[in-house]
């Protein structure tokens, strides 16, 4: 089932163009150890989603599940460079994206599944993914509608004078929103420290970027100002390097920046979609696995710089399967979330008087009581 | 007490809740340079200056999510709509990221924020300035609404709504800015969501209604006075949470009640009102109870139309005398 053989194939186009090629880690000034962990990190989101994409197919997750396999390194490369201070804000293929901010891998799969133990309590499921303590604010499910709340997130930590940042995905469709152009006029004006990172995978659900857009997507800043970037998504080591270097940047006053950050998506839009469908060849998705994988690509670089064997690999992997594994398990032995948790934290404060349900169930809460 | 308008009742809320608390900050279009469009902010910016008192660009769902995010990540954003009207472009993150953020998380983000601006006809606008927005705000679970009809109100519920930590709309009157009335002194003066207001003391009939249309109540109820006809004015100050218990005790009182409010009738906030009367205090009713409201059409700018569509003391007044079968 797993499409990343650990094994080195002969074909792969790889980094071989020259034969003295500077080594990548140099160029990017990532050490070996690092590298490797980039590696874990992202045979960890694969199996994970691999194990997400199962559970699915069984009814054992419901409802919309968009699998972000393919576009590790995008969520590893940009995440992993950041504090533990910094907020990031996602749209809802946010699965790994919620793991690399620290969300246990239990913690989303419990909340796939719906259970008590999920990190949004069973109530937000695939889409909702939160977690005040990691600073991941959300999975959210209106194309664009979380890039304002990224922004007002920047705003805060420059009100509080704090020199943290706030990072925010969203899909290439969201660039067409009237969202983000409000959100990169108000950064823009007020300085904010702000990333807007495009996982731009080239379509927006089935509709292709160059049929809803007649300028690049790395230009889709340039009216307000603000920097725009390009990184190749697939390769996790330039992807690491730029953000670990941009962070810094916005931490010392650069402003807010916009990254056009190249990846595809080797499965459908979500699980109700085919991989492929019928707005891109089977051939296209085929080639993208065989030369963007960005599992193989860093594999290929490793091997070639003596940092990683085949045996090392075989390990890690495994590692990462059995921690998705031990996700599912959890998932699983996790609970449902109590009827009790039905109408808590609709509110976050019941106010001492007045009516604030109406339905006219006995078990809503009423004044005084609930929350 | 002393006596104020109701624009300054609401500039004193404000002044008072960002003394109080440093994490309050007003943001929306012409709030600090040129004093706020209804003037309600007027000398904000000089005391708290443009950290806190924000001229945002006319972007009314971008600074409204700005402020979303910015209640999530800790702060206290009171954000202003020039009307309600411009707020129809930011419903998306009203009622799907505030209102629903602290559920989706189970409680992990508290939503402190407040959307304020005025609500309803004024006079002569047309159709696309002249609404009563609530029951878009009120239909949602975890957004309050609030909708004060007095200076005194306007000023002890906003600094309740700044206080409060879940969304509040809170949404004020066009027309009522320069009405004057009694505002207690003390700057500790919050009235608490939820508590409903008896207005006037009849007992013969109820007249409940909120907002603005508090005044045409008190007007009409004046009116059936001079027939002998004495009503309680119950003003509901807030939609959500709703004081229900005000209400069944007014319609157990008088047996017949007649809901004002300025709004459209489909779906509107009186539609919920006189469902929830019927199925609590069906035994206390002597009457089918009536609703008055804006004529189900959008606003015509015409003088002579609008004061048709618009609900008048003369609506109320027939409405009464049907349910007391004069």
């Amino acid at each position: 089932m797993a499409e990343t053989k650990t094994k080195a194939p002969s074909t792969s186009k790889g980094k071989k163009s020259g034969a003295k090629k500077a080594d990548p880690l140099e160029t990017h000034g990532i050490s070996e150890e690092l590298a490797l962990d980039l590696m874990r990190d992202m045979l960890l989101y694969r199996r994970f989603e691999e194990k997400a994409e199962e559970a699915y197919a069984i009814g054992k997750i419901g409802g919309f599940c968009h699998l972000h396999i393919g576009q590790e390194a995008a969520a590893a490369g940009s995440i992993k460079p950041l504090r533990a201070d910094d907020y990031v804000t996602s749209a809802y293929r946010e699965h790994t994206q919620a793991i690399a901010k620290g969300i246990s891998p239990k913690a989303v799969m419990a909340e796939l599944y719906g259970r008590a133990d999920g990190a949004s309590g069973g109530k937000g499921g695939s889409m909702h993914l939160f977690s005040a303590e990691c600073r991941f604010m959300g999975g959210h499910g209106i194309v664009g509608g979380q890039v304002p709340l990224a922004t007002g997130i920047a705003w805060k930590i420059r009100y509080r004078g704090e020199d943290a940042l706030s990072l925010v995905f969203m899909g290439d469709a969201a660039v067409n929103q009237g969202a983000f152009h409000e959100s990169l006029n108000m950064a823009a004006i007020w300085k904010l420290p702000v990333i807007y990172v495009v996982e731009n995978n080239a379509y927006g659900m089935g509709t292709a970027f160059s049929r809803v857009s007649t300028t690049e997507m790395v230009e889709k800043s340039s009216a307000h100002g603000i920097p725009g970037h390009s990184v190749d998504g697939q390769d996790v080591l330039e992807t690491y390097a730029f953000f670990r270097d941009l962070a810094e940047e916005v931490r010392n006053g650069a402003g807010p920046q916009y990254v056009d950050l190249r990846t595809y998506r080797f499965r459908g839009h979500s699980m109700s979609d085919p991989v492929s469908g019928t707005y891109r060849s089977t051939d296209e998705v085929e080639n993208a696995k065989h030369e963007q994988d960005p599992i193989a690509l860093l594999r290929d670089t490793l091997m070639m710089a003596g940092a990683l064997d085949e045996s090392t690999l075989e390990e890690m992997d495994e590692e990462a399967r059995e921690a998705a594994t031990e996700a599912v398990d959890f998932a699983e032995a996790s609970p449902q979330p109590g009827p009790d948790a039905l109408y808590r934290n609709v509110w976050a404060e019941i106010n001492e008087h007045g009516r604030l349900f109406f339905d006219g169930r006995p078990e809503a809460p009423g004044p005084g009581g609930g929350a | 007490m002393a006596v104020m308008t109701y624009r300054d009742a609401l500039n004193e809320a404000l002044r008072e809740e960002m003394e109080r608390d440093p994490d309050v900050f007003l943001m929306g279009e012409e709030v600090a340079e040129y004093d706020g469009a209804y003037k309600v902010s007027k000398g904000l910016l000089d005391d708290f200056g443009e950290q806190r008192v924000v001229d945002s660009p006319i972007s009314e769902l971008g600074f409204t999510g700005l402020g979303v995010g910015a209640a999530m990540a800790g702060l206290r954003p009171v954000i202003e709509f020039m009307t309600f009207n411009f707020a129809f472009l930011a419903i998306d993150q009203v009622i799907n990221s505030a209102a629903k953020m602290h559920y989706m998380s189970d409680g992990q983000f508290r939503m402190p924020i407040v959307f304020r601006g005025p609500t309803g006809a004024a006079l002569q606008l047309s159709a696309q300035h002249s609404q009563a927005c609530e029951t878009y705000y009120s239909h949602a679970p975890g957004c309050k609404v609030v909708t004060p009809g007095t200076p005194a109100d306007a000023k002890g519920l906003l600094k309740a709504a700044i206080r409060d930590d879940d969304p509040v709309a809170f949404m004020e009157g066009e027309l009522l800015y320069n009405f004057k009335g009694e505002v207690p002194e003390d700057d500790d003066f919050v009235i608490p969501l939820g508590v409903a207001d008896l207005k006037r003391e009849g007992g013969d009939v109820s007249i409940i209604t909120h907002g603005k249309m508090i005044n045409l109540a008190l007007q009409a109820a004046q009116k059936l006075e001079k027939d002998g006809i004495e009503a309680d004015v119950l003003d509901l100050r807030t939609i959500r949470p709703l004081d229900m218990d005000a209400i069944l005790e007014t319609v157990q009182k008088t047996n017949r009640a007649v809901y004002l409010e300025e709004g459209w009738p489909y779906a509107g906030t009186g539609a919920q009102i006189v469902s929830m009367i019927q199925e609590e205090a069906f035994d206390h009713l002597d009457a089918p109870l009536l609703r008055v409201t804006q004529a189900d059409i959008p606003m015509p700018y015409a003088k002579n139309l609008e004061a048709l569509a618009k609900p008048s003391v003369q609506h109320v007044v027939e409405a009464v005398n049907k349910v007391l079968y004069r």
